[in-house]
């Protein structure tokens, strides 16, 4: 099994902690004068996505974590699980609705994704950072109010609700930023 | 030809040509005018300069410091060469020249630690130590502050006041926990609930490891801020080659008389109110012989050199040992050492 020691940690680097895949944010080196040498490391647990701090004796060993970073095509939900291709190989992997988490509220087919896998199964899913996607349900539009102020709740077409300007209107499409949920602009036909 | 050229070229950073060096070269010249202002405030103080072996053929004991080493060949040596340590600081043979009789003595050299590489550390650094027969831990503190206001003042810069806070009181302060008197598990629990850290191969027991943890954790953030902050009086278990006081008053704790500079959170100076006894002297690096045999560290000789000074009498004195890269950071303003440094570990 491969380790890595306290010496070869950087950003990056993805370690086992706790039974859990988890990728190093943040490696320092410390040690007082005449003390023990530490390495202080945040870190992200890939599963859960939450940031903790561990400091590592200067030495100690951890196993390497088996995780790569493949980008693949959404196909389609049967419901249960999300399909997705590796265009590369054609090898199509089942995504849990744990693993798709937000992801799944930007998708509506054919949208390359960075899937994370974890010895080989779906951990994340990554959306790309902009989609466009058309307004299914809104308040009327107010036309010709593009001056900017005020905005309004709108369900695409994906179900994701997404707060926009007042002139929107249903069969609108827009472009979202996937990362913050906001919304960009709308896409001129 | 060409082509492996390119993709040489692309491997490292962009933009970064590694054959230049990291430091921008008005760091440089900082540099050299600081050697010559401190070269300056000793002359006027009558402290003369020297210089001893960087190889030598012993080398610190402590556990936590690790020697690099060197073999020498040729008239002189044996057959397979004679082992000789890079030093990790002057210290050894600068004391042989105080009880030869040198008087005050300084000396600026390059120190050497392996394994010792991060933003605070590369293993090839500039130290600044001098030693000061008739003076305590105190008093040096007192020319410490006196050289730091030099410097600042030379360079036109502002030195904020200076604090001076015992380990005990910076821990009951910003760890609130007395560090003479906690044992092991309870040093561990202070760890744990206020780093939001878990430091899982840290063994429990191991008390001066979470002396260590809290230090740079939870202390070492507040010190040096407004001005140099001084902690002293360190834990007898943490007297490296400090001389040892009983307890202020009856039922206190021992400590040793040992103090660190901080200037922005970071460690600058190491000094000590002297050991001078040959026979403890002898006693502590048995000691660290027998951690470095359990630890399954590489063995360090004693220098019996030292030994045979001190039994000849070291005077009663007090040394500091000063980082010169670090002092350069806070004086240029670097968040890393590499951006004082011509060439650090990564461009040699």
């Amino acid at each position: 099994m491969a380790t890595y020691s306290t010496n070869e940690f950087r950003s990056g680097l993805k370690i086992m902690l706790d039974g859990d895949p988890c990728v190093i944010v943040e490696n320092q080196f410390v040690k007082p004068g005449k003390g023990q040498a530490f390495n202080r490391v945040k870190y992200r647990n890939l599963k859960t996505g939450r940031v903790n701090e561990r400091t590592f004796k200067s030495g100690e060993t951890v196993e390497a974590a088996d995780v790569v970073e493949k980008e693949m095509q959404y196909l389609y939900t049967d419901g249960e699980s999300w399909h997705f291709m590796d265009p590369n190989t054609y090898d199509q992997y089942a995504v849990s609705t744990e693993a798709m988490g937000d992801a799944a509220k930007w998708l509506k087919g054919q949208e390359l994704c960075i899937v994370t896998l974890w010895n080989d199964v779906p951990l994340i899913v990554t959306p790309p950072n902009f989609v466009e996607l058309e307004v299914t349900e809104t308040d009327p539009g107010l036309r010709g109010d593009t001056s900017g102020g005020g905005s309004k709740p709108a369900t695409l077409e994906t179900g994701a609700v997404v707060r926009v300007p007042l002139f929107i209107d249903v069969g609108d499409v827009i472009k979202v930023d996937t990362r913050s949920g906001e919304y960009v602009s709308r896409v001129k036909d | 030809m060409h082509h492996s050229e390119h993709l040489r070229r692309a491997s490292e950073a962009p933009g970064e040509e590694t054959w230049r060096p990291a430091a921008r070269l008005e760091c440089l010249r900082l540099r050299a005018a600081v050697l010559a202002e401190i070269r300056a405030f000793f002359r006027a103080r009558g402290v003369w300069e020297v210089e001893t072996p960087l190889l030598y053929s012993a080398s610190a004991s402590d556990p936590h410091l690790a020697s690099l080493h060197a073999a020498y060949h040729g008239p002189g040596a044996p057959p397979g060469g004679r082992r000789l340590w890079l030093q990790t600081s002057p210290e050894l043979a600068m004391k042989r020249l105080l009880a030869a009789g040198s008087g005050p003595v300084y000396q600026i050299c390059k120190a050497f630690r392996d394994g010792e590489s991060g933003p605070l550390h590369n293993p090839e650094f500039t130290l600044l130590e001098w030693y000061r027969p008739g003076m305590d831990h105190h008093a040096l503190m007192d020319e410490v502050v006196a050289l730091l206001e030099h410097l600042f003042s030379a360079l036109g810069q502002e030195l904020g006041p200076c604090q001076r806070l015992s380990y005990a009181e910076a821990f009951r302060r910003h760890a609130g926990i007395d560090p003479h008197r906690a044992d092991a598990a309870q040093l561990r629990a202070c760890f744990l609930d206020q780093a939001g850290d878990i430091a899982a191969g840290v063994d429990p027991a191991d008390g001066d490891a979470w002396l260590d943890l809290i230090l740079t954790h939870l202390v070492e953030p507040h010190l040096g801020l407004e001005g140099p902050s001084f902690l002293y009086d360190y834990p007898a278990s943490q007297a490296a080659l400090a001389r040892i006081r009983p307890g202020d008053h009856p039922g206190e704790p021992p400590v040793a008389e040992r103090f660190e500079l901080y200037l922005e959170g970071m460690e600058i100076a190491n000094g000590y109110h002297e050991l001078t006894s040959p026979r403890e002297q002898r006693l502590r690096w048995e000691r660290d012989r027998r951690r470095r045999r359990r630890l399954g560290l590489p063995d360090v000789p004693p220098d019996r050199h030292l030994l045979a000074a001190l039994s000849h009498g070291l005077p009663e004195c007090a040394g500091v040992a000063l980082g010169v890269d670090r002092l350069l950071m806070v004086l240029s303003g670097a968040e890393h050492i590499d951006e004082v440094l011509a060439f650090p570990l990564s461009r040699t």
